[in-house]
Order: structure tokens, then C-alpha cells, then sequence
């Protein structure tokens, strides 16, 4: 493709190098599909939770069992998309340096997470860890209990957050140039600074992404998590979209959507800053 | 002549909009249900246990109408959690009739403007053809020795039941208990208090719904006692004779599933009539049967009465008018900063 770089960063292309045709039709398209999927529902939630006074809305958010579901919510997510951090880029690192039979196939149940129904995740995580189940029995024995706690919560969260994660890694971890990491050892780098000074910061754009995709997953997440959590009120298992659900069963539609924007605005918030972190970054190391 | 260029773009930009939107608003109006080649469709919305109980009475009620009318009606079943199935029907399910765990579920759907406001008299017995009550389910043998509801309150107790701010159904475990408490300390409101605080202080795992407490105590091996329906005690026990137990305690709570036709529907279908058949069927002897033999309370008394070896007839049972009502019990026990969680989070 024939592009100029202009000095903003923009590219400009020649009306005939368009891959698809038409801007004018695609940006239709566009902002069709994002304000049916998007901001329609989105002015939708504003609305319904504009139907509460000011001070009922205080009263709402400020409540303690919302308040300690927001905690619960933010630091499970967090922990767990972490975690994920971690053991995604292991497992990236594995799919893509290594060889060994039956590599497709783990390449492929990375993925499982995405297409297995929530709810069956739920119950199957909360049946293996709790203390009669597979797992569970054996961390039973040294006194941890998984299902119906903070543990489990978490883990039901790396399990769904995992494909984010390596999925993002992956594609920038197959394309890192092998002469950084021969520039490195002929410059004397051990292995271990080579993969922190290195390797690490080439991948920290997409690992920024990974988190955040896996963090806003998990704030959210409803179906893998209430199984297991075990919903206490008392020991502070509930999650934010659990307390929604309470409000929605009982048709208190006003409610419900006035958590949900709070919410909306604290995920809304963390991506936001994430992005920066991330623009911040790729400034520094002029990576895009 | 760059003008000229920006028009045209902008023009295929709202056309395409345009034809897009439009597209999207014809999907909603594609449905509809009623006669096409003489066979009658009609939808019942139901909650998650009556699944067994009218896959086969829809059976019975297709041969029965096939003998009176000489017409062939299909049911379209729907299932979930009760007050999860009254908000599809609220936000636009093509429910012709609902049959739903209480009566409060019911009358979300009248308040939306879809049911007359006459339902709960348009069929006998205010309109619950079928009745249950709140039981405990033990592991086989009953190790922890649970007889009653002062049992669930003892040390070392663990007792399994669905959040009631979550689900309507839970609600009513919660108000057997305090009817016996009630009649335990003749009304002495902040020892019945203490006594709820007690129970639930026992409660290891709460659920959101009555389905997934089953689920915990069943598959994942969870608590000593299950607080549940007597048709799902029922059908656990059914699915495994050799592992659990059914404790009746000498107090409950009378369960009034309820049965409406949605008339907003029914009239756009024109389904009245058969809608109206449908439900009236469930109060005929055949029909009766089938419900007692699915465990659930037939509301016809010579044939409950044959069913005394399956229900303990000897339980004392409250109603929920003694609370005042659906509407006052919900506002007294489980609004925000209701009695509920004043005895809860102590």
C-alpha cells in the first residue's frame, strides 16, 4: 500500500488505495452499529437512572452492602487480572517459543473460556473447588476454603480473563525481532535482564492491554461468578453486578440502572487511564 | 465542487443509516402466534420446577382440547426463575399465559398494563390451582437431628437457602420461619428478630436463586439442611431416594403459585379463549392428579386427600395474608434497610 506518513501520525491515503470502498458507507455503518449496540443502550441506562432523586441515588450508592460490592468487584478483578498478567504471558511465551505435540490444541482451549456459557463455568468452578470436589478436598485439608469465598471469586475471574490476556500477548511476542535479544547477549546481558529490559518492555503495551480487557471483563462479569461466590452480604462475596441483579428481580429498574452507571463511569474511568498509561508509554519507547 | 463531494458523502451516510435503522426496527414486529393452518400456538410462561409437571399436562390438555374442539393447540413452554420470567413478560415475551411462584410475580405484569386487574378472581381459589409449602430437605439419616425450625438455629447447624433480596421465592422460606417464631414467642417481635439473626447466622452459602441453593446442596455437598419447596424436595428425593430426607416442621407457610392470562397478548393473538381453557383445565380431576403426582399440592381437597402419604396434611400452615399481603410483606422484611437486613448484617 502506498501511504505517506504525514507529521501528526495521520496516513493519508490515495482515494484508489482504499481497501474498502466508500467512506462514506462505512461510516454509516459505523455509527449505525454503535449507537444500536452502544450508545443507545448506554443514554438508555443515563435515562432510567435519572428517574431517581439526587438524594436517593446518595442513599443508594453510599449503601454499605453497594459500597463493599464495588470493593469486592474492584479488587477481585484486579488481583485477578494480575494473576492473569502473569500466567498469560507464560503461556504466550510457551505457545509461540516452543514446540511440543499438542500445541494446536492448547493454542485452541486458551479459548474455551470465551465460547463456554458463563453460568456453566460457575457451577462447574464452584462444584471442583468446593470442599467436597476434586479440588476443593485437597486445599480443604490445609484449612483454605476456595468455593464461596474471595479465592473462588477470583479464580472464576482468571478463568475468564486468561484468553484476554494471551491473546494479546501472542501477536506481538511472535513479532519481536530475535536481534534485540542477540543485540542483548552480545552487549552482556544475562537472561534475566534481557527478558526484563528487553523482551518485558516491548510486551508492556500489549500486557497493559490484556489487563485492562481482562479487568473491565471482570468488573462486570455476573454468570461465572455468582455460583461461586456464595453472595454473602455478611462476609462481603456479593459483586456490583449480583447487588443489580437483586434490584432487577425485583423489577426496581431505577436502581439497578443507577449502580450500573457508577459502574459504568469507574470502568469508564480505569480504561481511560490505562490508556494514558499506555499513549504515555508508546510515546517513550516510540512504539505503536 | 469539493462541496459538492462532501454532500454526496453525507447523503450516503444518513441513507445508509437510514436503511439500516429501519431494518433493525422491522426484526421486532416479524412475530405473532395465532392461527396458521388451523393449528392454535400458545406461549405459558412459567418459573424453573414446573418444567416436569406441565411438559406433561400440556400432553393431556392438547387431547383433551383435540376431543372438544376438534383443533390442534401447541404450548410453547418458557422456564426460569419466577421473578426473572414476570420481567420478560414486563419488557415484551409474547406470554399468552403465565403461571408463576407467587402472586407478586403476577402482579408486576398487571401493573405494567398487560393483565386485567380482576386476575386473582378470574379462576378459583384465587387463581392457584396448585399449592406447595416450605419443608426441609437432610442427608440421609438425618445426622444433625433437624425436627424443626428451632433446629436450624442450633450451633453447628449449616443451612442452605437463596438470598431473599435476590429471589422473590426465597422470601417465603424467610416468613415460615418468622411464622413460627411468631407463634413461638407469642408475637414478641425483637425475639423473633433474634431467632431470624440466629437462623441465618447458620446459613453458609446463599444463593441467588432456588435453583442454584438446590444445586450447592446437592452436587457441591454444602450444609446440613436445605430450606426448600416441597415440590423441589420433592423431585430432589425422587432423583436420589438414598440420599436424602424430608423433614416437614410443624409450622410453615401456604406457597400460592398463581396462574393469569396475560389479556394484552391474548387479545393481540386471539388466544383469549383457548388461554382461558388452558387454565381452567388445571382445576379438572385429571388434572389434579397429575399435579399431586408432580408434587405439588392439589387445591381440589378429596384429591390432595388422596395424597396424604406424599404431603404431611398436618402441618400449620400461615398464608401470606397474615402478613398483610405481598406488597406490605415486601416493604416491612426485604426493602433496603428492612427487617431483613437489620437481622442479617447485625
Amino acid at each position: 500500500m502506498r501511504s505517506i506518513a504525514s507529521r501528526n501520525g495521520k496516513i493519508k491515503v490515495k482515494r484508489s488505495d482504499r481497501v474498502i470502498p466508500g467512506f462514506g458507507l462505512s461510516l454509516g455503518i459505523t455509527i449505525v452499529m454503535l449507537s444500536v449496540l452502544i450508545l443507545i443502550p448506554l443514554a438508555s441506562v443515563l435515562l432510567y437512572s435519572f428517574q431517581l432523586s439526587p438524594d436517593k441515588f446518595v442513599t443508594l450508592i453510599t449503601n454499605r452492602a453497594v459500597l463493599f460490592a464495588f470493593g469486592t468487584s474492584i479488587s477481585c478483578a484486579f488481583i485477578a487480572a494480575l494473576i492473569n498478567c502473569i500466567f498469560g504471558t507464560v503461556l504466550a511465551w510457551v505457545l509461540v517459543r516452543y514446540d511440543f505435540p499438542g500445541k494446536r490444541i492448547l493454542d485452541g482451549v486458551v479459548e474455551l473460556p470465551f465460547c463456554l456459557p458463563t453460568a456453566v463455568a460457575g457451577i462447574t468452578l464452584s462444584k471442583l473447588y468446593s470442599d467436597t470436589g476434586w479440588m476443593g478436598r485437597i486445599f480443604s485439608r490445609i484449612g483454605v476454603k476456595i468455593s464461596y469465598t474471595h479465592i473462588g471469586l477470583t479464580i472464576a475471574l482468571i478463568f475468564i480473563g486468561i484468553p484476554f490476556v494471551v491473546r494479546a500477548i501472542q501477536p506481538v511476542l511472535e513479532n519481536l525481532d530475535p536481534q534485540l535479544e542477540e543485540a542483548a547477549y552480545a552487549l552482556g546481558a544475562n537472561p534475566r535482564i534481557t527478558f526484563f529490559k528487553i523482551i518485558l518492555s516491548e510486551l508492556r503495551p500489549a500486557l497493559l492491554t490484556g489487563f485492562a480487557l481482562a479487568f473491565a471483563r471482570g468488573i462486570g462479569e455476573y454468570g461465572s461468578v455468582i455460583y461461586i461466590s456464595g453472595n454473602s452480604a455478611k462476609d462481603h462475596t456479593q459483586v456490583i453486578s449480583y447487588v443489580i441483579m437483586q434490584k432487577l428481580n425485583y423489577m426496581d429498574y431505577a436502581s439497578a440502572t443507577a449502580i450500573a452507571l457508577v459502574l459504568l463511569i469507574i470502568s469508564f474511568s480505569i480504561l481511560f487511564l490505562i490508556n494514558v498509561i499506555q499513549i504515555r508509554q508508546s510515546k517513550r519507547t516510540n512504539y505503536l | 465542487m469539493r462541496n459538492n463531494r462532501a454532500w454526496r458523502r453525507l447523503l450516503t451516510v444518513a441513507v445508509t443509516a437510514a436503511v439500516a435503522l429501519s431494518a433493525v426496527g422491522c426484526g421486532s414486529k416479524a412475530s405473532g402466534n395465532t392461527k396458521k393452518d388451523g393449528k392454535i400456538t400458545i406461549t405459558n410462561v412459567s418459573y424453573d420446577p414446573t418444567r416436569e409437571l406441565y411438559a406433561a399436562y400440556n400432553k393431556e390438555f392438547t387431547k383433551y382440547y383435540k376431543g372438544k374442539t376438534g383443533k390442534d393447540v401447541d404450548v410453547v413452554m418458557s422456564h426460569g426463575g419466577s421473578g426473572g420470567q414476570a420481567r420478560s413478560v414486563v419488557e415484551g415475551a409474547d406470554a399468552d399465559v403465565v403461571t408463576l411462584a407467587l402472586a407478586h410475580d403476577i402482579t408486576l405484569v398487571e401493573q405494567a398494563g398487560l393483565i386485567n386487574k380482576d386476575w386473582l378472581k378470574e379462576f378459583d381459589l384465587d387463581s392457584s390451582p396448585y399449592t406447595s409449602t416450605i419443608v426441609f430437605l437432610v442427608r440421609k439419616g438425618n445426622p444433625k437431628k433437624i425436627k424443626d425450625w428451632d433446629d436450624l438455629t442450633k450451633k453447628g447447624v449449616d443451612v442452605i437457602t437463596p438470598d431473599p433480596k435476590s429471589s422473590g421465592g426465597a422470601c417465603w422460606n424467610f416468613l415460615a420461619a418468622w411464622n413460627y417464631a411468631d407463634k413461638k414467642f407469642g408475637g414478641d417481635e425483637s425475639k423473633i428478630k433474634e431467632f431470624e439473626h440466629a437462623l441465618y447466622s447458620n446459613v453458609s452459602v446463599m444463593d441467588s436463586g432456588a435453583r442454584g441453593a438446590t444445586t450447592t446442596f446437592v452436587e457441591n455437598g454444602q450444609g446440613d439442611v436445605l430450606i426448600a419447596w416441597e415440590n423441589e424436595a420433592l423431585a430432589t428425593l425422587k432423583e436420589y431416594p438414598e440420599d436424602y430426607e424430608l423433614v416437614t416442621p410443624s409450622v410453615s407457610i401456604l406457597a400460592q403459585p398463581s396462574v393469569a392470562i396475560v389479556d394484552a397478548n391474548a387479545d393481540k393473538n386471539g388466544t383469549q379463549k383457548v388461554a382461558k381453557d388452558y387454565l381452567e383445565y388445571l382445576y379438572t380431576d385429571k388434572a389434579q392428579e397429575l399435579i399431586g403426582e408432580y408434587g405439588y399440592r392439589p387445591s381440589n381437597q378429596t384429591i390432595l386427600k388422596k395424597y396424604a402419604d406424599k404431603f404431611d396434611l398436618n402441618v400449620n400452615l400461615c398464608t401470606i395474608d397474615d402478613f398483610g399481603g405481598w406488597d406490605s410483606a415486601y416493604e416491612k422484611f426485604f426493602q433496603d434497610g428492612g427487617i431483613f437486613d437489620e437481622i442479617y448484617s447485625k
